[in-house]
C-alpha cells in the first residue's frame, strides 16, 4: 500500500515537473516575441540603449539578428536556458549578477511579510470565525475590506509620514544607516528598524487576505462531525479551534497564499519604491528609468520562472498533505491495476 | 445588520465619483493642468485640496482623475469580461479538446504576474491610454474565463438546458439564450470586483511612472507628489483618498452582490497587485 502511494505521487510529481518545464520554455518564447514585437530595433532591447555601434554589431552577431526568426528563437532559447540573461551596460555586469545581488533584500522583505501576515491573519481569521457576526468579526471584515482597497503605496506613505517623518520612530528610507559602520548586534537592530515599516506595509494586504480565507475555511470546517466529536470529548475550545479545526482549514490557505507569490512580488516592487529598499523591485524601476532593457527582461523572465517553481512546490506540498489529490488525478491508474 | 448602512453609502460614493467623472469640466474650479506660481499651498477656500509643486489645483486634478480611473477601470472590465465570457462559454460548452486547448491558453496567461506583464508591455510598447487598456484587458480575461467555464459546466447538465436541447435549439441559442442569462449574475459580480482591481493596478503603474502624460490621473499625482509629501501632505493625501474610496465602494458593492448570490461564499476577494 505504501509503495503504491509513493509510486502514484512520483507519477504526479513527474507530470507536474514536465508541465512546469514546458511552461518555462513557453515563457522564454513569450519574452522573445515581446522583444521582437516591440517597436524599434530589437538590438536595443537585447543590449540596452547606451551601447555603441560596435557593441550592437557584436550583439547582432551573437543573437543572429540577420538570420531567420526561427534561428533567432533557437539562439535566444539556448542562450537563456544556459543562464545567460545578457549584459547590463548600466551596471557593467552580467544581468544574472545584477539580479542575484538584489535577491537577499527582497527575500528578507517578502519572507518577513509572509511570516508576520500568516501569523496575524490566521489568528484574526480564527477569532472572527469563532464569533461569527459579532462586533469583532465585523470589525475584522471591515479591516479586510479596507486592506483590499487602499493602494499599498499609500499605506506605505501614511506609515512613512506618521512613524518616520513626524514621530521619528523608524528610519524612512533604505535598508541600513549609511552614516555609521555597524557590526554584529548593532547592525541587526539597525536592519530591523529599517525593516518594520516596509514589512508592515506589505503585510497589511496579506493579513486581510489570509484572514478572510481562514475565516471562510474555518466556518466550513467548524460544521463537521469531527469538531462535534472533539467538543464532546471535552476538549477546551482553544484545542478544538487551533488543534483540530485549524489543521484542516489550513490546506486551502496554504495553496492560495503560495499561488499568490506573484502578487507578493508585485507588492514588493511598490513597497521598495516607497521605502527605497534596495531589492528587485527597486532594480526593476531603475532599469525602467535607465531603459536598461536586458535587466528589465531578465527580471521579468526570472520572476515568472520563480512563480512557476513556487506553484510547483505548493502543489507538491498540497499533494503530500492531502492524499485525495494524488488519487484524484490518477484514479484511472488505480482502477487499471 | 451593518451592511445595510454601508451599502447605500458605497452606492452613493459610486454615484458621486461617476458624477465627477462625467461633469469634470463643470465641477473643477481650475484647469487641472494649468500651472501657477501658487506652488505647494495648503488647502484654502480658493484651493480646497491645496496646490502641487507647479501650483496646479489638486481638487480639480482629483475630479479629472476620476474620469481617467473610471474610464480605464470600466473599459478594461467590460473588454476583458467579454473576452473571458466568450472563451469561458466556448470551453465550458464544447468540452473535450477545445476545452483543453482554451484552458491551457488561459493558464498560460495567468502565470506571469499581472502587474509585471503590464509593466513590461507598457515599458516596451509605450504607456499611452490605449496601450494601458489593451495591456490590462489582456491580463484580466483569464479569471473571468475560468469562472464562466466552471459555471457553464455545471449549468449545461441541468434539466432546463436539456429541455432546450430536446426541443431542437441550436448550440448558439442554448448558449446565449439559456445558459448565459443564468450565468449573468456571477459574471456581473466578477466584472464589478474587477473594476476596483483594474483601478488599483492602473494607479500603481502610473505611480511608478508608467502613465499617459496627456491625462492627469490619480496615479500620476501620487507619483509626482511623492517628492513633496514631507512638507505638503495634501499633495498625496487627496488623490490617495480618492483611489481608496472609489475602490472601497466598488469592493463593497461587489461583495454585497456576491453575498446576495451565494451567502456562504466569502472568497471572491478582488485581487490586488499590492
Amino acid at each position: 500500500m505504501i509503495s503504491k502511494l509513493s509510486r502514484l505521487s512520483g507519477r504526479y510529481l513527474l507530470r507536474r515537473a514536465i508541465q512546469s518545464f514546458i511552461l518555462i520554455l513557453i515563457l522564454i518564447v513569450v519574452n522573445f516575441l515581446l522583444i521582437h514585437l516591440a517597436p524599434g530595433d530589437p538590438v536595443h532591447l537585447l543590449a540596452g540603449q547606451s551601447g555603441d555601434e560596435k557593441y550592437y554589431e557584436f550583439i547582432r552577431a551573437k543573437f543572429g539578428l540577420n538570420q531567420s526568426l526561427a534561428t533567432q528563437l533557437w539562439i535566444y532559447l539556448s542562450t537563456v536556458v544556459r543562464g545567460d540573461l545578457g549584459y547590463s551596460l548600466g551596471y557593467q555586469q552580467s544581468v544574472t549578477q545584477v539580479i542575484i545581488a538584489r535577491i537577499p533584500a527582497t527575500l528578507l522583505l517578502t519572507t518577513s511579510a509572509v511570516l508576520v501576515s500568516s501569523f496575524a491573519g490566521v489568528v484574526l481569521g480564527v477569532e472572527a470565525a469563532r464569533r461569527e457576526n459579532s462586533l469583532i468579526d465585523r470589525s475584522i471584515n471591515a479591516f479586510a475590506l479596507v486592506g483590499y482597497s487602499v493602494p499599498s503605496f499609500s499605506i506605505g506613505h501614511l506609515l512613512l509620514i506618521v512613524f518616520a517623518l513626524r514621530l521619528g520612530f523608524f528610519p524612512a528610507q533604505n535598508m541600513s544607516s549609511a552614516s555609521q559602520e555597524l557590526t554584529g548586534l548593532g547592525y541587526g537592530l539597525d536592519l530591523l528598524s529599517h525593516l518594520v515599516l516596509p514589512v508592515t506595509t506589505l503585510a497589511v494586504v496579506y493579513v486581510a487576505q489570509i484572514m478572510r480565507l481562514t475565516r471562510t475555511s474555518m466556518l466550513n470546517v467548524l460544521g463537521e462531525n469531527f469538531i462535534i466529536a472533539a467538543r464532546a470529548k471535552g476538549l477546551s475550545e482553544g484545542r478544538v479551534l487551533y488543534g483540530h479545526a485549524l489543521r484542516n482549514a489550513l490546506l486551502p490557505i496554504i495553496t492560495v497564499v503560495g499561488h499568490d507569490f506573484g502578487m507578493l512580488l508585485s507588492g514588493a516592487v511598490l513597497v521598495e519604491t516607497v521605502f527605497a529598499w534596495p531589492g528587485l523591485g527597486r532594480l526593476m524601476l531603475d532599469a525602467l528609468a535607465m531603459r536598461d532593457y536586458p535587466v528589465l527582461m531578465g527580471l521579468f523572465l526570472m520572476i515568472s520562472v520563480c512563480v512557476i517553481l513556487v506553484n510547483f512546490i505548493v502543489d507538491m506540498t498540497y499533494a503530500a498533505l492531502d492524499p485525495r489529490i494524488r488519487y484524484g488525478r490518477t484514479s484511472k491508474l488505480v482502477r487499471r491495476q | 445588520m451593518k451592511s445595510r448602512r454601508i451599502l447605500p453609502a458605497a452606492i452613493a460614493l459610486l454615484v458621486l465619483f461617476t458624477f465627477a467623472a462625467v461633469f469634470a469640466e463643470q465641477i473643477a474650479t481650475h484647469d487641472p493642468q494649468r500651472t501657477s506660481d501658487h506652488s505647494l499651498r495648503p488647502p484654502s477656500a480658493d484651493h480646497p485640496f491645496g496646490t502641487d509643486d507647479l501650483g496646479r489645483d489638486i481638487f480639480s486634478g482629483v475630479v479629472h482623475g476620476a474620469r481617467v480611473s473610471i474610464a480605464i477601470g470600466v473599459t478594461v472590465a467590460v473588454l476583458s469580461g467579454l473576452i473571458g465570457v466568450l472563451i469561458g462559454l466556448t470551453a465550458g460548452y464544447a468540452g473535450g479538446l477545445v476545452d483543453d486547448l482554451l484552458m491551457r491558453l488561459t493558464e498560460l496567461f495567468l502565470i506571469p504576474p499581472r502587474f509585471f506583464l503590464a509593466l513590461v508591455i507598457a515599458a516596451l510598447f509605450g504607456s499611452t491610454f490605449s496601450t494601458l487598456i489593451v495591456v490590462l484587458s489582456v491580463t484580466y480575461w483569464p479569471t473571468t474565463a475560468r469562472l464562466v467555464r466552471a459555471e457553464v459546466m455545471s449549468l449545461k447538465e441541468r434539466s432546463f438546458v436539456e429541455a432546450a436541447r430536446a426541443m431542437g435549439a441550436s448550440p448558439a441559442r442554448i448558449l446565449f439564450r439559456t445558459i448565459l442569462p443564468n450565468a449573468l449574475p456571477i459574471i456581473i459580480t466578477n466584472v464589478v470586483l474587477m473594476v476596483g482591481g483594474v483601478i488599483l493596478v492602473e494607479a500603481a503603474l502610473e505611480f511608478i511612472g508608467l502613465g499617459d502624460s496627456n491625462y492627469l490621473s490619480w496615479g500620476y499625482m501620487l507619483h509626482n507628489g511623492e517628492h513633496f509629501m514631507r512638507d505638503a501632505w495634501w499633495v498625496i493625501f487627496f488623490p490617495a483618498l480618492a483611489v481608496s474610496l472609489l475602490v472601497l465602494a466598488l469592493n463593497t458593492v461587489g461583495d454585497a452582490l456576491n453575498r446576495a448570490l451565494d451567502p456562504r461564499s466569502n472568497i471572491a476577494s478582488p485581487d490586488k497587485p499590492a
